[in-house]
């Protein structure tokens, strides 16, 4: 290896690397503004010259690679007369608003300046002002103040792989912004406030609403997807004002995806629950936790007395902790019931047996990016688990071939080397010839025949090639449409032949904090860490199909987090008491009997495990707001009151400790014996469609739905009926119609866009809005024009 | 948008650089959109960003960036006047003065009568011959007021 001297500290250094990274490793100093580790480089700033023996003038150390006994100077007269230099020339043109400016206390410039600025400026010219532009709903601008590092342009460009931002104009002239008029939708595109070194994008929601150094910050772990991205909350006496990432690079580098950033707006919203609820004689009634509690007990034990114990059933949020899901089933299983899941977006169950012990994404998260081959079923990995797609993607600039077979062609940003986009009930037809298509194999799961039919087509012959040549280097993705298909068994087992087959790895992207559920025994048919429990109880969708007496519900808005929304709302509307442990006061119009006001995610303490079975734990960064209480004190105490025993713990911690597993032990997918059989479709083919149904990304969950800031996005889709113009003109309406969806019984109107990433045979209605609820999950429709 | 031969054009600067490099053609592209239409409107940057492949946002940054681009309608003659370093020096800031007088509009305007355009641009590489502009394809080097007048008389002339 190369060595170098470095203000005179001698090192070795890999060849290759630039003079910065040296002294970055090194811990020695240099000032930047435009460089950053994660991007390429631009070299525009000219804050990092040094010196360097032997060149005739000072060099950008970020552009500078080293060679062997190269002497650097980093804080020589030449190279800080430089520094200074540059330093001069950045202020001529920025203003001197710190003090109404939120990058103030946290700004690289503000600080570099007090190392290398003048205390005079010599500048007496007029300073440019460059007009402000709305570039969305995330981030604020104040482009006078920009010094033209292109960090975010970069960032666009080489990260989030969509150039929203650019450069425009020349010399004084240019200009940071973006395409006229344009937003910046990106689903990362939080990152760029981080990389800004000066105040130019700042957080729009956060805008002066406080000063950094008021700020205390806390780690968290984001519930909102499986990657367990690291998290610090900065509050303000006791209210969350602002996320931002925590660098790790075995899990989210250092990025954020925009809904781990500005969920927290949930916290402070005007609807959080703050004291317990009573329903009574038609009208909620506002009471104490002792009145609640007692009421949520003597209505437990009314059911439990005169129905018996499989009359109860309790649903939990995804998004829930490790410890909260282990409380509840402990709960449910010492009532002897085992009516308990967390499975609320899962239709089909009749794998559960020879699940695995839950689900994971088969190999560490890094892994993911070294993978030479990429097959996607059922999954948008960009925008349902953003931090996982930028893996794909680096895979991917890496010459992986990502191929997807998906019933909604999600626009990518990575290129597809293949591609399936067929209706749901087609998904499993197709998989399946992708198996026939590496030919015949004793090892193949039972009844592959009745659904590889039919020859493969030429597309689903170049996924099995490029899988095959990837071998063991390639990795096949269940995502979140794929567990809500209701063949999801099969797709499970046919991914489970490739795997077989190729050597592949297999990853099953849960939702949320899923894992954790799984191990925590929040299953019905498994106990903690998969304990066996004997016969089990009912799953969430059976729970809700043969509506129990009772229901506990932790977390959830049925109506949206469940994939049979419209199924779930009858079941509780049905039910004779209802308990909702909630961090929010219900407008969804499912009634319920006791409301107990739980807090979110920054104000308990508690476990998520991400999908490569890493558990973090975290600490509350906020007390619980008014009378909220975490859910797994609830728990504890509903427990208490109901004379349970081992109900005594004191901290949250101490529920964990009961929890002990191997995290390293990946536990493979079982083969399944066979392959349930296909079904002729109930409707045919008709003039009914199927329904394509996915939860947009500000959808997922009670939190982000009640982050405004994320609503305002454009990422959400508008709760209409999608469909290609092929479809449409089968069925003779027009893009802008009024149409009726009918799905059974209930029906919704809506509006009908046209949308060509929609196939034939399908339209896309999407689901978690309180529009398309109504309608409830999977099926055929039937679209008729309003008249 | 564009004419079929314009489209042929565009295809043969594509043709000169390897497939995966398309964008390489982008601003070939320009100039001849640019000639065919008379400026670049946001509609024609459109159609080129996805005729190319790249980003709007990309073909933006390049059309703002290069002087010869324009964004807006221009007249029948454009007047590019050079105030780099050079030209400054020898006098560009008088020439701009005397143009503006002489047809009375501003930088970056057009004469009432749809004429004259009058642009200030960046370095033409005529530094020797500074102060310096360019009307049409033509360059005028050395000029004073006296030459800019004749050079202006002669345009309107031809158009008379």
């Amino acid at each position: 290896m190369p060595t170098i001297e470095i203000d005179g500290r001698k090192l070795e250094v890999e060849a290759g690397k630039m003079v910065i990274q040296a002294a970055d490793e090194a811990g020695i100093y240099i000032p930047r503004f435009c460089y950053h580790p994660k991007l390429s480089v631009a070299a525009n700033c000219r804050m990092c010259m040094v010196e360097i023996e032997k060149a005739p003038k000072p060099m950008p150390a970020c552009a500078t690679p080293i060679t062997d006994g190269m002497k650097v100077y980093t804080s020589s007269p030449l190279a800080v007369e430089a520094q200074k230099g540059t330093m001069e020339f950045l202020l001529i043109n920025h203003p001197l608003d710190c003090p109404v400016c939120d990058q103030g206390g946290e700004c690289p410039l503000q600080d570099q300046a007090v190392g290398y600025g003048k205390d005079v400026s010599r500048f007496t010219e007029n300073k440019r002002v460059v007009k402000d532009k709305d570039i969305g709903p995330l981030i604020a601008t104040e482009m006078t103040r920009c010094i033209h590092c292109t960090r975010c342009v970069r960032f666009g460009q080489e990260i989030a792989g969509v150039m929203e931002l650019g450069a425009t104009g020349r010399g004084e002239h240019m200009e940071i912004g973006t395409y006229v008029g344009r937003t910046v939708d990106s689903e990362l595109s939080g990152n760029m406030i981080d990389l800004c070194p000066v105040g130019a994008l700042t957080n729009k929601p956060y805008r002066f609403t406080a000063r950094s150094w008021e700020l205390v910050a806390g780690s968290g772990v984001s519930p909102h997807d499986c990657v367990g991205t690291n998290l610090e909350m900065h509050s303000l006496r006791n209210v969350v004002k602002r996320v931002l990432p925590v660098e790790n690079d075995a899990i989210n580098e250092c990025w954020l995806s925009d809904r781990d950033r500005f969920s927290y707006q949930s916290f402070n919203s005007a609807d959080r629950l703050l004291v317990p609820k009573i329903h009574e004689s038609g009208n909620w009634m506002e009471t104490d936790w002792e009145t609640a509690l007692r009421y949520t007990v003597q209505g437990v034990r009314a059911v439990l007395s005169h129905h018996g114990a499989q009359q109860l059933g309790a649903l939990v949020t995804p998004t829930a902790t490790l410890e909260e899901f282990f409380l509840a089933q402990k709960l449910m299983r010492s009532l002897g019931c085992h009516n308990i899941d967390h499975r609320l977006r899962q239709s089909d169950f009749s794998d559960d047996d020879i699940a695995p012990l839950f689900p994971t994404l088969g190999s560490p998260i890094e892994h993911l990016e070294h993978a030479k081959a990429v097959l996607l079923v059922g999954a948008n990995i960009r925008k349902d688990q953003p931090l996982l797609g930028l893996r794909v993607r680096k895979a991917s600039l890496r010459g992986a071939r990502v191929m997807a077979i998906n019933s909604l062609d999600y626009s990518f940003h990575f290129d597809l080397a293949g591609k399936v986009i067929a209706p749901p009930e087609e998904i499993p037809y197709a998989l399946a010839r992708v198996v026939a298509a590496m030919g015949d194999s004793a090892d193949a799961p039972g009844g592959l025949r009745a659904w590889a039919s039919s020859e493969p087509t030429q597309s689903e012959r170049e996924i099995a090639e490029l899988l095959q040549q990837a071998g063991k280097d390639a990795h096949i993705v269940l995502g979140l449409s794929a567990i809500a298909h209701p063949q999801f068994s099969v797709l499970r087992g046919l991914a489970q032949a490739l795997q077989t087959r190729t050597g592949a790895r297999l990853g099953v992207l849960a939702e949320a904090n899923s894992v954790g559920g799984w191990l925590a025994g929040c299953v019905p048919h498994r106990g903690p860490v998969g304990q066996d429990v004997g016969e089990g109880g009912l799953h969430a969708l059976d729970m809700l199909r043969e509506p129990r007496k009772a229901f506990l519900l932790m977390g959830l808005e049925p109506q949206l987090d469940c994939l049979e929304s419209r199924v779930a709302a009858d079941a509780v509307d049905a039910a004779e008491f209802v308990v909702r442990m909630t961090a929010f006061d219900i407008e969804d119009g499912v009634p319920g009997d006791v409301l107990l006001p739980v807090t979110p995610f920054s104000e308990t303490s508690g476990t998520y495990v991400n999908c490569e079975g890493r558990a973090q734990s975290t600490t509350g960064v906020v007390p619980p707001q008014g009378e909220a209480r975490p859910l797994w004190k609830v728990l504890r105490v509903i427990g208490n009151l109901l004379d349970q025993p081992d109900f005594e713990y004191v901290s949250s911690e101490e529920v964990r400790r009961e929890l002990v597993w191997d995290a390293d032990a990946y536990q493979p997918h079982d083969m399944p014996r066979m392959l349930s059989e296909p079904e002729t479709p109930a409707n045919g083919k008709g003039i009914d469609v199927e329904r394509v149904l996915d939860v947009p990304l500000y959808k997922v969950d009670p939190y982000v739905r009640r982050a405004p800031a994320l609503q305002a996005t454009r990422d959400n889709p508008a709760p209409a009926a999608y469909m290609n113009s092929e479809q449409a003109g089968k069925l003779a309406v027009e893009n802008g119609d009024r149409i009726h969806a009918h799905m059974g019984e209930s029906s919704v109107e809506l509006d009908l866009i046209i949308d060509e990433r929609v196939p034939t045979d399908s339209v896309y209605i999407p689901s978690g809005y309180h529009e398309t609820a109504p309608l409830g999950g999977v099926g055929m429709v039937r679209i008729v024009k309003v008249s | 948008m564009l004419s079929e031969q314009a489209v042929n054009e565009i295809n043969r600067e594509i043709d000169k650089y390897p497939p995966e490099h398309k964008q390489a053609a982008l601003m070939a592209t320009l100039s001849i959109a640019q000639r065919e239409l008379g400026h670049l409107s946001t509609q024609v940057m459109d159609w080129i960003a996805a005729f190319l492949g790249v980003p709007p946002i990309r073909v933006r940054e390049v059309a703002t960036f290069y002087s010869m681009y324009d964004l807006h309608p221009v007249g029948q003659h454009k007047i590019c006047v050079c105030s780099n370093i050079s030209c400054m020096l020898r006098g560009s800031d008088e020439v701009i003065q005397h143009l503006e007088e002489r047809l009375g509009v501003k930088i970056g305007d057009t004469t009432p009568s749809g004429g004259i355009t009058l642009k200030e641009v960046e370095c033409l590489g005529a530094c020797a011959g500074a102060p310096m502009m360019q009307v049409g394809d033509a360059y005028h080097e050395h000029l004073t007021p006296e030459r800019i007048d004749a050079i202006l008389d002669e345009l309107e002339n031809s158009d008379a």
